[in-house]
């Protein structure tokens, strides 16, 4: 790591540091922290979103309790789910298809939209070879929008039902304007303007099949190359703000054309945390105690911190099983060496572990360099973030979420050994919550190590490199599926029907069975009353609970996956 | 079980509403601003050539006479495949990944007459992620400027001074890494020779 690299890390501190307060402020507003409910843009966005509550016939200001808010909101994603499908099915046969596309396979059609409703972006396919800009620009680009929209519908949901006291009614709000203001006042204007900034550093935005070049060497065995076209800065703007993740093109944010420089990479990772952690300011401004929140993201911060730092050394220190083969991986003026297979020149290893860390902490999963080729434990840092959980800071929504389920199960180990009842932010945490809770935390692991475990002993359905790394991709792909990631330990094929199948309920396991507990636990909270503190509560704003989350999360993470990662990633390191 | 369903209007008009929204006039909208504000770059920041398009200077190319320098290893397509952008994803410890490490570094040094002791740069035996890497490092070009001089029969200082130029550095000094652009360095070569 040079020292330019160093200052490259200290850049994306100060970008965070100054943009991450004024925008929770601004969620905070949107999400009705002023007296009045006014909120900043009233007299722009109100307007559109009176009109879209007109069309879809919804009554803004009609209340539901958490049964009805999720019923919404499984509404709403099963017809997105049904929407989706049906236009990837017809492609070949819908307008505005330059490159000519086919309609895609019904478990491969039935994997996409699951993977694009549920906020992973999970990509079996070549984004330019299986995808028509119709598909792109018309199906996955909305989906970006408003599953992220759904993050925080929930994360909302969820703040109301800890700052609602004794609520008679117990209700959180309306899905439908909680997930239409997310929508319109947030994500739309960030997207558009970081859209053309994208375009305006080399991001292409067009409605063409691409350009045919004739190359400058005919004698290299080709006479022409496709430079390609399509609308990518609008979709990668959103992929990036909305952590979604999925490429426009099979490469991801390593294509010169998704990522075309430093400038461009620093501000898609800034894209990436940006929102999941102004999330955390809102929360302390909505509940009323930004101590809270100061704790949560120093939590966040660092797992993330960890996790990027182990990528970063370990990618930079180069592959081990290249020392000996007259490769040189040093840094020096001339080069800035490291384990190069799978990275772009532009990015170097160490952009490369950040952006790791960065994809993995949120539920983004977006690449700029090949995770499948990183050294076993550079691989196994972003596959051991996802598996936390994706707390650090996590997706739209549903990372805080996480993090506040944890604090839960925090509260409570620490309420057994006092033999208290244990409270978080005032509310007594009970049998019933306990249990959903409990829940949560089971859901996403039993998908994980089921569906990997199944897909190992059922060898024919499985196309894996040899050696423990094959396993480290079975693991991988399904950490990422589970937790609504997207990125990938590409080299598998998971294309196939038996894949393209446990991956899509795997998806949709991690993330409905973790809202609808969590939205469950939000709608019990609401009817309660709040307790007042007295000396014998256990105050969760100190250091000392910051370190009994993390230990939380590292125990339960910890057993339930080391003996599946000394298989893996361990192994593989140990035999280098 | 009728909660859901009647949510199901509700979620069908929304998603028509948003896919006007913002799978039409939001990408519709951005399009026109970028195609007037930032054409060049909105339509793959192209590189012509006595009016034929050349390539494009942020997507690498194939090349392998000996006069011109040569990019890394593409796994995209054949190689530099601009409709199928990949890496190889192959692991750190994967046979095939290493088999074709010990080639490339031979091969490496037979092309450009370097000895046994001479440690290959990284990025010349290594595949990129997107497969259209259009940068190599200073050190990978140095290494090539005495043949491709040789093949052109011009001076190696001539060369290194084009490569010199052709450096693209840091943004803002810090973001990234430094590298020189091939298809723009060759095309430079190209100028020469017809200036010359």
């Amino acid at each position: 790591m040079s020292w330019q690299d160093l200052l490259e890390v200290a850049l994306l501190v100060v970008l965070l540091a100054v943009t991450v307060p004024p925008l929770g402020t601004y969620i905070a507003a949107v999400y009705g922290s002023r007296a009045d409910g006014s909120a900043p843009g009233d007299r722009v966005f109100g307007p559109l979103e009176r009109s879209l509550y007109r069309i879809c016939r919804v009554d803004a200001r009609r209340e539901q309790r958490w049964n009805v808010y999720a019923i919404s909101l499984l509404a709403f994603s099963l017809v997105s789910l049904l929407f989706l499908y049906a236009m990837l099915r017809l492609q070949g046969s819908l307008p505005f298809n330059p490159t000519d596309r086919d309609g895609v396979s019904p478990t491969g059609a039935f994997n996409i939209a699951v993977s694009f409703v549920t906020n992973t972006n999970w990509q079996w396919y070549s984004g330019e070879v299986a995808m028509s800009h119709f598909s792109q620009m018309v199906g996955l680009a909305v989906q970006n929008f408003v599953s992220a929209g759904v993050g925080f519908a929930v994360i909302v949901a969820i703040i109301r039902g800890i700052t609602r006291t004794r609520h008679r009614s117990r209700t959180l709000g309306n899905f439908w304007v909680d997930m239409v203001r997310g929508t319109v006042r947030i994500l739309l204007p960030l997207s558009f303007v970081f859209a053309l900034v994208l375009v305006s550093q080399g991001v292409v935005q067009n409605l063409g099949g691409g350009t045919t070049a004739s190359v400058v060497d005919a004698a290299s065995g080709s006479t022409e190359q496709l430079v390609p076209g399509g609308p990518a800065a609008s979709q990668i703007a959103i992929k990036q703000l909305g952590t979604n993740g999925g490429g426009f093109f099979n490469a991801n944010s390593a294509h010169p054309f998704e990522n075309p420089n430093g400038l461009t990479n620093i501000l898609e990772m800034w894209a990436i945390l940006v929102i999941p952690f102004a999330l955390v300011v809102t929360f302390g401004i909505l509940i009323g105690d930004r101590r809270q929140s100061r704790l949560l993201g120093a939590v966040m911060v660092m797992f993330l911190v960890v996790i990027s730092a182990l990528a970063i050394f370990a990618e930079g220190n180069g592959n081990p099983a290249l020392e000996t083969r007259g490769v040189d991986q040093s840094i020096s003026a001339t080069q800035s060496g490291g384990n190069m297979e799978g990275k772009e020149l532009r990015f170097g290893t160490s952009a490369c572990g950040l952006w790791a860390g960065a994809t993995t902490g949120t539920s983004n999963g977006s690449v700029n360099c090949m995770h499948d080729s990183f050294t076993p434990i550079g691989g196994m840092a972003p596959m051991v973030q996802m598996m936390f959980g994706e707390i650090s800071p996590g997706g739209i929504g549903v990372g805080l979420m996480g993090l506040l389920i944890n604090a839960l199960l925090a509260v409570f180990i620490a309420g057994l050994m006092v033999g208290r009842t244990p409270e978080y932010l005032g509310k007594k945490i009970q049998a019933a919550e306990m249990k959903l809770v409990t829940l949560y935390i089971l859901a996403m692991p039993i998908a994980l190590l089921g569906f990997a475990a199944a897909s190992v002993v059922i060898g024919s359905a499985a196309t894996f490199q040899p050696g423990p790394h094959g396993l480290s991709e079975v693991l991988y792909n399904f950490a990422s599926a589970t937790n609504n990631n997207g990125s990938a330990f590409a080299y598998q094929g998971t294309g196939t029907q038996w894949y393209t199948v446990t991956q899509g309920l795997a998806m949709l396991v991690g993330r409905f069975f973790l809202i609808i507990p969590a939205l469950g636990i939000a709608g019990a909270l609401a009817g309660k009353p709040t307790v007042p503190s007295t000396n014998g509560t256990l105050p969760t704003h100190t250091p000392l609970f910051g370190v009994l989350i993390g230990g939380v999360v590292l125990v339960v993470t910890g057993l339930t996956f080391f003996p599946a990662l000394a298989l893996g990633p361990i192994l593989e390191h140990l035999s280098l | 079980m009728r909660t859901f369903i009647r949510q199901l209007a509700p979620a069908a008009l929304a998603i028509v509403a948003f896919t006007l929204l913002l799978g039409v006039v939001y990408p519709l909208v951005t399009t026109g601003i970028a195609q007037v504000a930032f054409g060049d770059q909105a339509d793959g920041s192209l590189v012509e050539r006595g009016g034929k398009v050349v390539g494009s200077e942020l997507v690498g190319q194939p090349f392998s006479s000996p006069e011109y320098f040569h990019p890394r290893p593409s796994a995209a397509g054949a190689g530099y495949d601009g409709s199928a952008s990949s890496g190889s994803n192959l692991g750190p410890l994967n046979s095939d990944f290493l088999a074709s490490i010990d080639e490339r570094v031979a091969a490496y040094r037979a092309e450009n007459g370097l000895d046994d002791l001479v440690d290959v740069p990284v990025d010349a035996v290594t595949a990129s992620g997107s497969g259209l890497d259009p940068h190599i490092s200073v050190a990978n070009a140095e290494l090539q400027a005495r043949r491709v001089a040789g093949a052109r029969g011009i001076e190696v200082s001539t060369v290194l001074e084009l490569v010199e130029a052709n450096i693209d550095g840091r943004d803002l000094g810090m973001l990234g890494e430094p590298g020189v652009n091939v298809l723009l360095l060759n095309l430079a070569l190209d100028d020469l020779v017809v200036a010359g």
